[in-house]
């Protein structure tokens, strides 16, 4: 076992943590490696249901919606901000981690709080195109929106769309919850007390994992 | 102890290296250059869709591209902000591993996704008894 870790350090000798990591860290890593596992079992059923349809609705046609561009058909448009405000929020996460690494508690609180912003964004963009597909009629266990080759498409569409989407959007939801928390427990002081800002980088994966779930999502549903 | 510990860890010394945040910043411009490049290929095979006559394997190609793309979008969130990459090298191996099970689960389910299709259209348009009186030689070959 030694002689896959550093030589300098015998990390299985006791008295160290063998992984080099915080229990609740760890934890933190199987709980998202779980969690990949329910997403990608949510995306392979969808992958499986339209692998064997003839035909299915195009997206390009189905999410051309923007908002204060109404009527104007932009495919595209709308997912592309969406999937940036994500990448954003990502970044200003991992620098609040940076910040919370060299122990400045402005900086963690800066860098948090437009993560937070972000994320409420980007929750508010959700908001508008469900709305938006609502009142064109698709919701679950209806869909307006034809197959590419012309015929009527069942209901597996949306049905799958609004599932994932809003189990997706759900994460998104909690994590800004969670995010708001470790912000106010930053400017309380609570990590500063602590000695470290540990409870920022589990924060932060959970984050990140919602981040790359959205990859995936923007891949299934938009883009291909 | 010759080591600072932060509940259990011992600190890595790269989280206090000054480049930490130009890491970041690189892997902010791959990760928009690859969006950016996924959605020009996306415009792309939309204004190929226009033409009824297009290529489906072309769009089959480019849409594997995109996937690949974004897979290595995923290797740059979990390896550089989400710090996998920093880890132990078992502390990986314990995630990784197991997610190896998505190569069976997306072959198996897309396979049988694709061969329930075919059956359906090979019988479904036939009326069973139909299909027995229909079984003629000349048609063997075409069922494979």
């Amino acid at each position: 076992m030694a002689q896959t870790v550093p030589a300098t350090t015998k990390w299985w000798n006791g008295g160290k943590s063998p992984f080099n990591v915080e229990y609740g860290k760890l934890m933190m890593w199987y709980f998202l490696m779980s969690d990949a596992f329910t997403f990608g079992a949510f995306l392979i059923s969808y992958g499986s249901i339209r692998f064997s349809s003839n035909s299915w609705p195009d997206p390009n046609h189905v999410f051309n919606a923007v908002p204060f561009f109404e009527g104007s058909h932009l495919p595209l448009v709308f997912v592309s901000f969406m999937t940036f405000v994500l990448i954003v929020s990502s970044v200003t996460m991992v620098l609040a981690v940076h910040e919370g690494h060299k122990g400045n508690k402005k900086g963690v609180i800066k860098y948090l709080f437009w993560t937070i912003v972000f994320g409420l964004i980007f929750l508010g963009s959700q908001a508008w195109e469900w709305t938006h597909l609502h009142h064109e009629g698709a919701w679950w266990g209806s869909n307006p929106f034809p197959n590419a080759d012309g015929t009527v498409a069942s209901t597996n569409f949306t049905n799958y769309f609004f599932t994932i989407t809003g189990f997706h959007g759900f994460h998104v939801l909690s994590g800004v919850v969670i995010n708001l928390i470790a912000l106010l427990m930053t400017s309380n002081g609570v990590f500063e007390r602590r000695g470290h800002y540990l409870m920022i980088e589990k924060v932060g994966l959970y984050w990140h994992f919602v981040d790359l779930v959205w990859v995936f999502v923007f891949l299934f549903f938009y883009l291909v | 102890m010759e080591h600072q510990t932060f509940g259990g860890e011992v600190t890595v010394p790269h989280e206090h290296n000054p480049g930490a945040v130009s890491k970041i910043i690189r892997t902010t411009v791959i990760l928009s250059v690859i969006t950016i490049v996924e959605l020009i290929l996306g415009y792309y095979i939309y204004t190929l869709h226009k033409n009824p006559d297009f290529s489906h394997n072309f769009v089959l190609f480019l849409k594997g591209i995109i996937i690949i793309l974004s897979l290595a979008k995923a290797f740059y969130i979990v390896s550089i902000f989400m710090h996998l990459g920093d880890e132990i090298r078992n502390l990986i191996m314990t995630i990784v591993v197991p997610l190896l099970l998505f190569i069976w689960f997306i072959a198996a389910f897309l396979w049988d996704a694709s061969s329930w299709k075919n059956l359906r259209n090979e019988y479904a348009p036939k009326d069973p008894v139909k299909h027995e009186q229909h079984a003629e030689p000349a048609h063997e070959g075409g069922l494979k």
